[in-house]
Parts: C-alpha cells; structure tokens; sequence
C-alpha cells in the first residue's frame, strides 16, 4: 500500500498542479506534497514494507537508499522552488511544477519496481518530464539544449529497451509462470541464463542507462541541458534522474555477478568510468561557462560511481557513499551557480568576477561546494573517494589508482581556475542581471545541502553505514550480514 | 503463417532502405506510416501456437498507434512549418542506402552469433530487427531536418519493437502498454518541440542548432 502511495502521490500532485489556475500559489503544492513523500520514505525507514502486486512492487536497502537521496533533494528544490518561480513571473509554472512532481512519482516507480520492464517505463516517463524544466527559459539556446536532451536521451532509453528485451530473451525459455523480467526471479535463475544473451542484455543496458547517467562518450548532450536549464532543474538531472539511471545499471550487473559474469561486467565498469573521468578532465581544462563546467563535474562522478562499483566489493560501498555524496553536493553546486547566473545576468568568465561581493552567501556556498566536490576534507566527497582509491590499492589495480588520483588532480586545478574567478576579484558596476543580492530561500535550500555534505564528512552514523554495507551487499551478491 | 511473417519481416527492412534513399518528408512519414503496419500485423502470425486473442489486442493497438497517430502528428507538423524536402543530409542519400545495405549484412552476421530463440516461426526476426535498429540510429545521426531525424527514431523503435516480439507471450501486457505509451509521448513531445524550433529559427534544420558546443 505505502509503496503504490510514494508512486501515487507525487502523481496526483502533478495532476493538481495542472488543475489549479494560480502562479502564485501553484508552487506551494510541492513541498507539501513532497514532505508527505519524504515522511513514507522514513515510515520505509523504521520497517521495509512488504512487497506488493504480486512481488512487483517491493523496497531493497539498494533502491531505499536511491529513492531517500531522491526523495530529499526534491524536498528540499522544492523550497527553493518557492522563491524561484516567484522569482520568474515572465514564465508560467504550470508544467514546470507538475512536471517536477510527475518526476518524483516517476523516480518512485524506478526505485520500488522488481521488473526490468516497469523500471524501464518509469525511467523514461522521467526522461521525457524532463525535457520542460530544460526548456524553461524557452530561448533559442534552451531549443537546442532540449532537442539534443530528447534525441540522445530518446536513443539511450531505445538502447535500454533493447538490452531489457536481450535479458528476457536470455532467461527463456521460461520455467513456471512467474515472469522472468521479474528481478528476484532473475537471480534465483541466474544460473541457467543464456550467457551471449546476458552479455549483450549488460552491454545495452549499460550503454543505454549510461547515455541517460552521462557516463563518456555518451555524455553529449549533459553540458549543453544543465548549461541551459534553471539551477534547480540541474539539481534534478544530475542528483535525482542519473541516480536511477545508476540504479538500472546495478540492477544488470547484480544479475551478471549472480550468473558468473562478474569479471565481465566489472571490466566494462572500471573502463567506462575512467574513459568518463578523463573526458571530463579534457573538457573542465579552460572551461569559461561555469555551469557547463559543472555538467563536465557530474560526467566525472558518474565515471567515479561506475569505477568504484567495477572495483569490487570494497569499491562498491564506497560508491554508494559517493552516490550520496555527489547528489547532496551538486545540490549546492547548481542551486548556487543559479543564483549568481540569475544576479550577473551570464554564465561564463567574461560576465561574472566578483561573486563574493554581489552575492556573498550563495557565492561562498559555491566555493564550498567547489571544495567538497573536488573531494578535500572535511567534506563527504573526501571520504568516499579515500575509500574508492584505497579499495583500488588493495586490490592491486594500481594503474587504476594512479590514473584516478591523476584526473581528480587535473580537475581539481581545472575546476579551481574557473570556481576562483568567479568568485574573487572586482565585480562588475553596472549589473546585466537581477542585481538584487542573496534572498533568504535562494539562500536556506544551499545551506542544507551543504550542512548535510559537511555533516557526512564529519561523522557517518551508524544506521547510514549500515544501510550502505546491506545495499553493497546485494549489489555484489554477497549474503546479507 | 510461416510465408506471411517472413514476407512482412522483408517487407520491413525494404521499406527502411526506401526511408534511407527517400528525400520527400510527407513520403516518407508514409512510408513509416506503413512500416507501422507491417510491424503491427506480425504479432498475429509470428508464433508457433498461432492467433491468440492478446495478440490481436496488441497488434490493434501497435497499428492505431503507428500507423495512424504518429503520422498524423508527424504530418501536422510538417503542414505547420511548411517544408517539403530533406534538402542536403549529411550523408549523401546514395551513401545511405550502401550504408543500409552493409548494415543489414552485419546484422544478418551479428544474429547468427546468437542462439536463436524458441517459439519463433521465423528465424528471420532477430537479424531484421538489429539491421532496422541499425538503419534507424543512421538516420538520427545522418539527417539534418528536425522531423527526418524523428523518423529515424521511430524505425529505430520499429526495430526494437520486432525485437519485442520475440519475447512477447512472455511480457505482461502492462508493459507493453507502457512501452506504447511512452513512444507516444516522446513523438508528441518532440513535435512541440519542433514546433517552438519552428517559430523561434525560422527553419527546422538542426544545422542552426550550434550554438552549444565546447572544442577540447
């Protein structure tokens, strides 16, 4: 029943943002529909709900985890939400609301689903929901930011679809009645899966939900819709849809590993990633536009989450924490680069120097952002990617190490030439942009992203590790501790 | 039932090539229109245990949909910003149609690398759908228009959709439904989109679309 409400609710809060009439108190629907939702997902907290619709619907610590970190961001993009659209009366909210909700429940289905299939048709009805938010602005520049978004995006969930009808195709012919796109029926069969089949299902799969994480050389079309699209839309795209993406993607590898392909799939992951992490490296050196810097950013972490999951199962449950870690921070990264875009009027260098000065707090919020995202302590990022370079050093992938802590030191001193100077320095008389300096929602929804990004550098609670070392567990086959 | 499936099956990939050398748009949303059809009709006639009632449900649905919808919208839009013709793609359309034809060679080499799956009358199925797939993704990438390259993506769909059939008394209505669905939205959603690229370029030629780009 709760997991057809966490679906169901967003969904009917989408259909009201339709229906009511107002700009003003449209907005308004959202935080009160997502705390509702945030409160199931805590009810999920205290005791994992049976599973429902005949094992169709059920919650793992793996997909809790996903739809929590999902869940939160929302919450708290919704609050921005609040001042934002009240912000831009030039534009009419309606679909950009309902559509922010209709993700959600969309989001929702993607976590709580047991069937290939149903995952599928959650991730791209998420998919095509956000294709308004990036054309928001409707400008020419946004047109060709989202026709580029639906044709890549369009190809990369055809390629899903492909590689979920090679994963049946490998389970038949089928024994019994159950349905076998049914994941734990997957599993349990794992053995008796059509090997070529299951290798090309993995290959499409990960292509596929990897055009939709932007993991290189598929990752085209990221710069161009998190340039174009409003901050908070940003935060959407890389912290909440690329999480489900990545949750698609774990969900072939955990069938690989139960059928012996582990190596296999593990070898595919750590290319991907790294083939990500020097892509993006290439493209943040000399980056002017700071928001497509931080789209090349999200490229780079996708590529840190395929390699640590290819690592093993120590490299698995550091990925998980930096699948956290990266969704929180890019909250603060892109709500932040929103409002000063919004108070200088530009995006790149040549526009905005001297952020501190015009927007003190979201421009400090952003330099923090910049910190943690690069992985310095005391931050989250720190930890996760210790963790994930440690388990390569134990594992005896050394090359694998040397080329990671390469590529962060590269981006790192790229990131930081351009974050500094939009920051530092002299700012500009005369503003192109709002001009209105730092508002008090703009400002809070940041603020919590970063408290919570400090909060788990500084101290991982128990009940987090736990949940993390159950989802690693499931992710890499091992029986539950 | 055998004869009919692999006529239809051939009948598929003939008319992607047509789509490949073709130049005139509301042509080929025709063509597409009937390809819909073809792909719509071999779910009554491609499995062992012949006509099933779910089948023709299915293949009712798939026909509306692809034979008669999507060309309506995709002709909409084609009348509303008033162009004929894909002028200069960017492979030429006789490269293209060499092109199609050494795809559906590797497509035919690909599947017979793969076990075939059972319950199928034809063994002609799983090399179709990957040189449709094929020719479709050439046609996202080869084409400038706007509306050629939402043509490509829906034979790319084409061809995922026949590969469907291979595993579809296995899958759930519900998801096929679904799957149905969401290649409605998407074409609706494209459409509205190339109707704002319409208004705001003047043009739906994706070459004025170059103004985001990054050199390494």
């Amino acid at each position: 029943m709760i997991l057809l409400a966490l679906i169901l609710v967003p969904v009917a809060a989408a259909a009201a943002a339709l229906a009511v009439g107002s700009d003003r108190w449209r907005p308004a629907l959202l935080p009160a529909a997502f705390t509702l939702h945030a409160a199931m997902v805590l009810a999920c907290w205290r005791r994992l709900p049976e599973p429902a619709a005949a094992g169709w619907l059920a919650l793992d610590p793996l997909s809790l985890l996903v739809l929590t970190l999902a869940s939160v961001v929302m919450l708290v993009c919704s609050v921005y939400c609040l001042e934002y659209l009240q912000l831009r009366p030039d534009r009419h909210n309606r679909l950009f609301t309902a559509c922010l909700a209709f993700i959600l429940g969309a989001v929702s289905l993607v976590c709580v689903s047991r069937h290939m299939g149903l995952i599928w048709v959650g991730m791209e009805a998420a998919t095509l929901a956000a294709g308004p938010l990036v054309n928001f602005n409707r400008s020419k520049r946004s047109l060709e930011a989202v026709w580029k978004y639906l044709m890549m995006g369009s190809l990369g969930i055809g390629l899903a679809l492909l590689g979920t009808y090679f994963l049946a195709l490998a389970a038949l012919p089928s024994h019994g009645p159950e349905d076998p796109l049914l994941i734990d029926v997957l599993l349990a069969r794992a053995s008796t899966l059509s090997v070529p089949w299951l290798k090309g299902a993995f290959i499409f799969l990960l292509v596929g939900y990897g055009t939709k994480m932007g993991l290189a050389p598929l990752h085209s079309w990221k710069p161009d819709a998190y340039g174009e699209a409003p901050g908070v839309a940003g935060v959407v795209l890389a912290g909440v849809l690329t999480s489900c993406a990545f949750l698609g993607i774990l969900r072939a590898f955990q069938v690989c590993v139960a059928a012996g392909l582990g190596d296999f799939a593990r070898g595919l992951l750590v290319g991907m990633g790294l083939l990500s992490m020097a892509t993006a490296a290439v493209f943040i050196i000399g980056q002017r536009d700071f928001k497509r810097l931080l789209a090349y950013s999200s490229v780079e972490h996708m590529g840190l989450l395929a390699l640590g999951v290819g690592l093993g199962p120590a490299g698995t449950y550091a990925a998980l924490l930096h699948f956290i870690n990266n969704g929180l921070a890019k909250g603060v990264l892109f709500l932040t680069a929103g409002n000063i875009h919004r108070e200088f009027g530009g995006k790149t260098m040549d526009h905005v120097h001297g952020a501190l000065r015009r927007v003190p707090y979201s421009a400090t919020l952003f330099l923090l952002g910049f910190v943690a995202i690069t992985g310095s302590p005391p931050f989250g990022p720190f930890i996760s990617e210790f963790s994930m370079l440690r388990a390569a050093v134990n594992g005896g992938r050394f090359g694998v190490a040397a080329a990671m802590v390469s590529l962060l030191g590269v981006i790192f001193i790229g990131m930081a030439t351009t974050v500094l100077s939009v920051v530092y320095g002299p700012a500009k008389a005369d503003p192109a942009g709002s001009g209105r300096g730092d508002s008090p929602f703009l400002v809070a929804a940041p603020l919590v992203f970063t408290a919570a990004v400090v909060g788990l550098g500084l101290w991982l609670p128990g009940w987090l590790t736990s949940a993390l070392d159950g989802a690693a567990r499931l992710v890499v086959g091992a029986p539950p501790a | 039932m055998d004869q009919i499936s692999q006529l239809l099956l051939a009948f598929v990939v003939f008319l992607s090539l047509y789509l490949l050398g073709s130049s005139s748009l509301t042509g080929c949303v025709r063509i597409l229109a009937l390809q819909g059809a073809c792909v719509g009709l071999l779910p009554l006639t491609i499995h062992e245990g012949g006509f099933q009632p779910r089948a023709l449900l299915i293949s009712v649905g798939v026909i509306v949909l692809k034979a008669l919808v999507i060309p309506r919208i995709l002709l909409h839009a084609i009348r509303e910003v008033k162009i004929r013709h894909e002028v200069e793609p960017l492979v030429s359309f006789v490269s293209s149609l060499l092109l199609g034809a050494l795809l559906i060679g590797v497509a035919f080499v690909l599947a017979e690398r793969l076990p075939v799956p059972g319950g199928l009358v034809s063994n002609l199925l799983v090399p179709v759908s990957l040189a449709t797939v094929m020719m479709g993704m050439l046609m996202m990438v080869s084409r400038v228009k706007a509306v050629t390259q939402v043509i490509g993506y829906l034979v790319f769909e084409n061809g995922i959709y026949l590969f469907g059939l291979a595993i579809s008394y296995e899958l759930p209505w519900l998801i096929e439904m679904g799957v149905l669905l969401d290649v409605f939205v998407a074409v609706f959603v494209m459409g509205i989109v190339i109707h704002h690229i319409s208004r705001e370029f003047d043009s739906i030629s994706t070459e004025r679309l170059t103004s985001l780009s990054d050199k390494p």
